[in-house]
């Protein structure tokens, strides 16, 4: 049995293990606690990327806990599946690369970022544990073992929201706001999985998806978990949590827990798209993430442009921008009982939707790290005691107008690439909406254009003096990024056509998903 | 926190003793009657939790360390994941050593019986990697909670 076998696991279990082993590496040596963390995420994202590979060319990949082969998902004699497992077709592998991507590049920002806080031991411990639990909500073909991995990023995280220490108040405050967050929405969640296992007497996602029938229990259970994980995910009327928590956090956990709300989201898709598909009533319920994204995207613009601390102006900024993913994969799933629609434009919105996680994930991940950078130096977030950094600071201010530009919708960078493919297919769907995404992005670019003017632009200011370029370190996560960014606005062409199409596809073919556990029944 | 009266402190040397036993056999049985590693965990964590309110947070200091406690937190972390681990010759969590005559490796008997320690394979194991855990981590969260209330009882008085 060669290893290769068991890299589905090995990217969730060597995160596992280091978070364990870093308190007590951490008594030995006080700077191997970073360094470990960094190496086990690199492994991770090595994996990850191989097992991605196999997956776009072999097909979608089950691990079994505990059985006699990490493939035997139906054990002799039983017609349904009884052990845990991981079920990772196209669309999780490619939550599991930005996932990878971003925990690595985060790792790598703390070694030099973290160097103001005590406790750094436990910090890495709780980074560890996040990508664990982002990776095992994406990676899982279980729904209660979903729960599980849930609950383990919600209170990673919210430890690390709150990991400035009580003593200031603010971060206490959103960490206690986004543990109320999650635990409602993990009860939520486990009542649906309650009311599922009830009907049905199975916890398999696969399983479930080839039983549901949409009863009037499953369309409560439906209820439940849209907008508990459009909450998790940040669509604007439960939006609260957000500005606190991104703008608290720090900087290299913000960029994790942007990916971390895009695990959320992946799951709210997985429901609709592969437990539910078609035995929904796919208008209406299209109609409500697209509404969903539609305020998300307004509200949150109109509430980024008045903001003046940096990091909350971006954080509603990221509620803004997770609108463009609900409306793309909203229209997807409108007209998903309409074939041809689907073909002609519903596709290519999905394409959008999908293509924007990832790139969304790259360029916010990168002005928060810019951001964090600005703190780190000046010791403010406030944009209106900032000023001529560009004097001092020039790389950061390469890589903030390179999210910036990516951010906005301009052309040479990522941003541009899915914010057209949405443009182009929801205006054939709808164009009022189509015209609204346009707006929105205008008034992104405006905010933008604000920020670099009082953060960079201007005189050089006095109280700026000893301010320095940022660690080696933390530039080499905001060039990696800025590197991604680039390469996806040359070759969108390239990106579209080996990942997301293959994870837009593995979303709406429910049977193909159902068909790798239950052997194409 | 103050210690409690000489009443409480002499109730709390006769029983505490018991009750870690009785949470050690929570642990070891887990495979076998109700409970398992959290349960019996948390059986011992209370103990510490009655150590620490009869003879107050100062006087408990002497045989309630924070350091040892998240040392075992760590070392029970570590034995459940590799137990993970060593199955990873067939599957991640295999159960290895079920019916293999060795530790833990008799058959288990189908039916009405007095119960077998000797079954159950790796899962015994995993109880007392998690029971570790448990016992360990409620001992750091009682004496952290501890420390806060003195904490706040001194910004109080200041």
């Amino acid at each position: 049995m060669s290893l290769s076998n068991h890299i589905p696991i090995l990217i969730i279990a060597i995160p596992l293990l280091a978070a364990f082993l870093v308190p007590l590496i951490n008594r030995i040596n006080k700077k191997a606690a970073g360094i470990l963390t960094a190496l086990a995420l690199s492994v991770s994202l090595i994996l990850t990327i191989a097992l991605a590979v196999k997956i776009l060319t072999v097909g979608p990949q089950v691990y079994v806990f505990g059985a006699a082969s990490p493939s035997l998902t139906l054990p002799s004699g039983l017609k349904f599946p009884i052990r845990i497992m991981l079920q990772i077709d196209a669309m999780s592998i490619f939550m599991g690369l930005i996932t990878a991507v971003v925990s690595f590049l985060g790792a790598i920002y703390s070694l030099s970022f973290t160097k103001q806080y005590d406790g750094v031991d436990k910090y890495y411990s709780l980074l560890l544990l996040l990508t664990v639990g982002m990776f095992g909500m994406e990676f899982t073909g279980d729904i209660f073992n979903f729960f599980v991995f849930l609950e383990i990023a919600s209170i990673a995280s919210v430890a690390l929201i709150s990991f400035r220490g009580i003593d200031f108040g603010e971060p206490a405050e959103a960490g206690f706001k986004y543990m109320i967050v999650s635990s409602i929405s993990a009860l939520m969640v486990l009542f649906a999985i309650g009311i599922f296992y009830g009907q049905y007497d199975l916890l398999n996602f696969a399983a479930l998806a080839s039983v549901i029938k949409y009863s009037q229990l499953d369309k409560i259970a439906l209820g439940l978990l849209i907008p508990v994980l459009a909450m998790k995910a940040g669509a604007v009327p439960m939006h609260m949590w957000t500005p606190d928590a991104y703008s608290e956090a720090p900087a290299p956990i913000t960029m994790i827990l942007v990916a971390a709300s895009q695990a959320s989201l992946y799951a709210l898709f997985r429901v609709v798209f592969s437990l539910y598909n078609i035995s929904l009533n796919a208008l209406t319920v299209g109609w409500i993430i697209i509404v969903f994204g539609l305020l998300s995207m307004f509200i949150g613009v109109t509430m980024a442009i008045v903001q003046k601390d940096i990091k909350r102006l971006m954080a509603y900024h990221a509620v803004s921008q997770t609108g463009y993913m609900f409306l793309g994969v909203g229209v997807g799933l409108a007209v998903l009982a309409n074939p041809e629609a689907l073909k002609n434009y519903g596709i290519t919105a999905m394409e959008g939707g999908i293509f924007h996680i990832m790139n969304h994930a790259m360029y916010k991940g990168l002005l928060f790290l810019t951001a964090g950078a600005l703190f780190f130096r000046t010791g403010t977030r406030d944009l209106n005691k900032m000023g001529g950094l560009a004097h001092y600071m020039k790389y950061t201010t390469i890589f903030f107008i390179i999210g910036a530009a990516a951010i906005a919708g301009l052309p040479p960078f990522n941003g541009f690439a899915s914010k057209l493919l949405i443009y182009e297919s929801v205006y054939r769907f709808n164009p009022l909406l189509s015209i609204m995404a346009m707006v929105v992005s205008i008034l992104t670019l405006a905010s933008f254009v604000k920020v670099f003017h009082s953060a960079f632009l201007g005189p050089k200011l006095p109280q700026f003096k000893e301010v320095k370029e940022t660690p080696r370190s933390m530039l080499f996560a905001m060039a990696v990024l800025s590197c991604i960014i680039i390469f996806f606005g040359l070759f969108p062409d390239l990106i579209v056509k080996n990942l997301v199409h293959p994870a837009v596809m593995s979303l709406i073919e429910q049977l193909q998903y159902t068909g790798t556990v239950l052997g194409g029944m | 926190m103050k210690e409690m009266s000489r009443i409480v402190k002499t109730v709390t040397n006769f029983v505490y003793g018991f009750i870690i036993i009785f949470g050690f056999y929570i642990i070891a049985h887990g495979h076998l009657t109700p409970g398992g590693g959290f349960q019996g965990g948390a059986v011992v964590g209370s103990a510490f939790a009655l150590l620490l309110v009869s003879y107050g947070s100062l006087n408990s200091k002497k045989f309630l360390k924070e350091d040892i406690f998240s040392l075992f937190e760590g070392f029970g972390l570590i034995l459940f994941i590799v137990l993970g681990f060593s199955g990873l010759g067939i599957t991640f969590f295999y159960n290895f050593l079920a019916n293999s005559g060795g530790w833990f490796g008799d058959t288990a008997v189908i039916g009405v019986n007095p119960g077998d320690m000797n079954t159950g394979g790796v899962i015994p194991l995993m109880n007392i990697a998690v029971g570790l855990e448990v016992l360990s981590a409620f001992g750091v969260i009682v004496l952290t909670m501890a420390r806060g209330a003195e904490f706040t009882k001194k910004k109080e008085k200041s």
